[in-house]
């Protein structure tokens, strides 16, 4: 195997509740990403999911261990490490949606017809054509996370990382964007991380599943490769199969999970 | 004519109750000179009016308030801005905004005249200190309140600390500062009658205080109604701005 895109060695990160006590949200994490596959990080809730991705794009340092990325360590946010984040926080309200997508563009003083077009054909990818000078809040859900989505895209970074962007979404326009991502990067082939919660959404996205220990202290439990090309179809035998496999490998998590919560 | 009605005719109505009330109070509960009813002060402001004299003074406090307003506004929102997004420099400009956001400007008063003279310095600087801090306390407000994932987004999009405080930041912030501006004209309007009232050769702090030594009642009550109806005038200004300009800007969503 080539060497990983990413790579997470070792890596612990301790929390300080108000309260002093450490919390440790992951520990001893180890995980490989390749270049151009689609992984996707599941794990019952409070397991430390996001932690890591907020490490990956540097808003976070581990407490001990090193994320090596093209061989480098990563130190902090970067352009090659685009964030799809869960809320529409993000987004800049005072900028119309075409705005949003050229913001990258504009910092790295793209001259404006140029980040213009490119802004336009992202648009275009997501299918938001007619919305373009729209501000976020006269969009829908679905439609924001869109612009997230294109507003990256159009930075043109190495990888992405994605935090349960379609979690807070209704199950049409959620299985809808799955699809849609699914096609985008069946065009595109940037690495994504992709964060979630939902066994149906990692399959019907990942090409591999690192499946998460329920936290405190979490670690990758298993990786499952998904062998399946093309269009997934949820009422595919080989689908329900990979399906119940990384259910049975998650499910005493989310057990522990609860009890541990209780 | 119905959408008119349905948005000022509240304001209409409140402002002929509330003259409708000056006045009975005026003839039937206290019946005094020392309270003329709204007819007689309206009287006494047309003559105010035609003579120029209302104007002059009129002129002289919104041209102090405004050039203090604005230098204050000014100056207090890169400061906020900074505060809010350095820590070492909040740290280090706290004490000063602390220390001195608690003496009021009208305690300053003395000072101010000390320093600059009873001309127009005195004024200008009183109406600065008394926006500068509601200004920068607003936007460093604002500064905190900004949603942690826009900064986030935009250091991962690849822009500098420097843009993200002008790209970001400073546009996020837009609702706080001019919240704080329209605090702080309020406040510009107790600081410059307080002024005026103890040292100036014009305004309408002055007037009242002219009124007061020449048993002038009506042009007491001349000055009051203006500095009323100014204050409601550029308040709602602020408002309608606030919410025409800025509907669009927020640092949550």
């Amino acid at each position: 195997m080539s060497t990983p895109l990413v790579s997470f060695r070792d890596v612990e990160k301790t929390y300080r509740s108000l309260q002093g006590v450490d919390y440790g949200a992951v520990e001893h994490f180890n995980l490989d990403i390749e270049a151009g596959e689609f992984f996707c990080l599941l794990g019952p809730s409070g397991c430390g999911k996001t932690t890591v991705l907020k490490m990956l794009a540097g808003f976070e340092a581990p407490s001990t261990g090193e994320i090596l990325m093209d061989g480098r360590p990563v130190t902090g946010a970067s352009r090659d490490r685009a964030v799809v984040f869960q809320g529409d926080d993000s987004l800049y309200g005072w900028l119309t949606a075409i705005e949003n997508v050229e913001f990258g563009l504009r910092m790295r003083h793209v001259p404006k017809a140029e980040r213009r077009a490119r802004a336009r054909h992202y648009l275009e990818l997501v299918g938001l054509t007619g919305q373009a000078q729209k501000y976020p809040a006269e969009l829908s859900g679905g439609m924001k996370q869109r612009i997230q989505i294109a507003r990256v895209l159009a930075n043109e970074p190495t990888m992405l990382l994605m935090d349960e962007p379609f979690a807070a979404l209704d199950a049409q326009t959620r299985s809808l964007m799955q699809e849609e991502l699914a096609n985008i990067w069946q065009t595109t082939r940037t690495t994504v991380l992709f964060i979630t919660h939902d066994i149906d959404e990692a399959v019907t996205l990942g090409r591999r599943i690192g499946v998460m220990r329920a936290g405190p202290r979490s670690q990758v439990k298993g990786v499952i490769e998904v062998a399946l090309e093309g269009a997934r179809t949820r009422t595919d035998d080989v689908f329900l199969r990979y399906y119940k496999q990384v259910y049975e490998m998650i499910r005493d998590e989310v057990a522990t999970a609860m009890a541990r919560a209780r | 004519m119905r959408r008119l009605w349905s948005l000022y005719g509240g304001y209409a109505l409140g402002f002929v109750s509330l003259f409708l009330i000056w006045h009975l109070a005026s003839l039937y509960v206290v019946s005094s000179v020392l309270f003329p009813p709204p007819t007689v002060v309206f009287k006494k402001a047309v003559v105010l009016v035609r003579s120029g004299v209302l104007l002059e003074h009129l002129s002289a406090s919104i041209q102090r308030i405004l050039m203090g307003f604005i230098a204050g506004s000014l100056l207090g929102m890169p400061i906020g801005l900074a505060m809010g997004s350095f820590r070492p420099v909040r740290k280090l400009l706290e004490p000063y905004t602390e220390f001195l956001r608690f003496i009021p400007s009208v305690a300053m008063i003395t000072v101010a005249v000390i320093w600059f003279g009873i001309g127009e310095g005195s004024k200008i600087f009183l109406i600065i200190y008394t926006t500068i801090f509601i200004v920068i306390l607003n936007t460093a407000a604002g500064v905190s309140a900004i949603a942690p994932n826009k900064i986030r987004a935009a250091q991962s999009l690849g822009a500098t600390r420097a843009q993200i405080f002008l790209h970001v930041a400073l546009p996020a912030t837009v609702p706080f500062i001019l919240t704080g501006m329209r605090l702080a004209m309020a406040n510009s309007f107790t600081t410059i009658v307080a002024a005026e009232l103890i040292a100036a050769n014009e305004g309408l702090g002055k007037m009242l205080w002219d009124g007061r030594m020449f048993m002038l009642v009506d042009d007491i009550f001349v000055s009051l109604v203006t500095l009323g109806l100014l204050g409601f005038a550029v308040d709602r200004l602020f408002r309608w701005s606030i919410f025409t300009f800025a509907g669009k800007y927020s640092p949550a969503t």
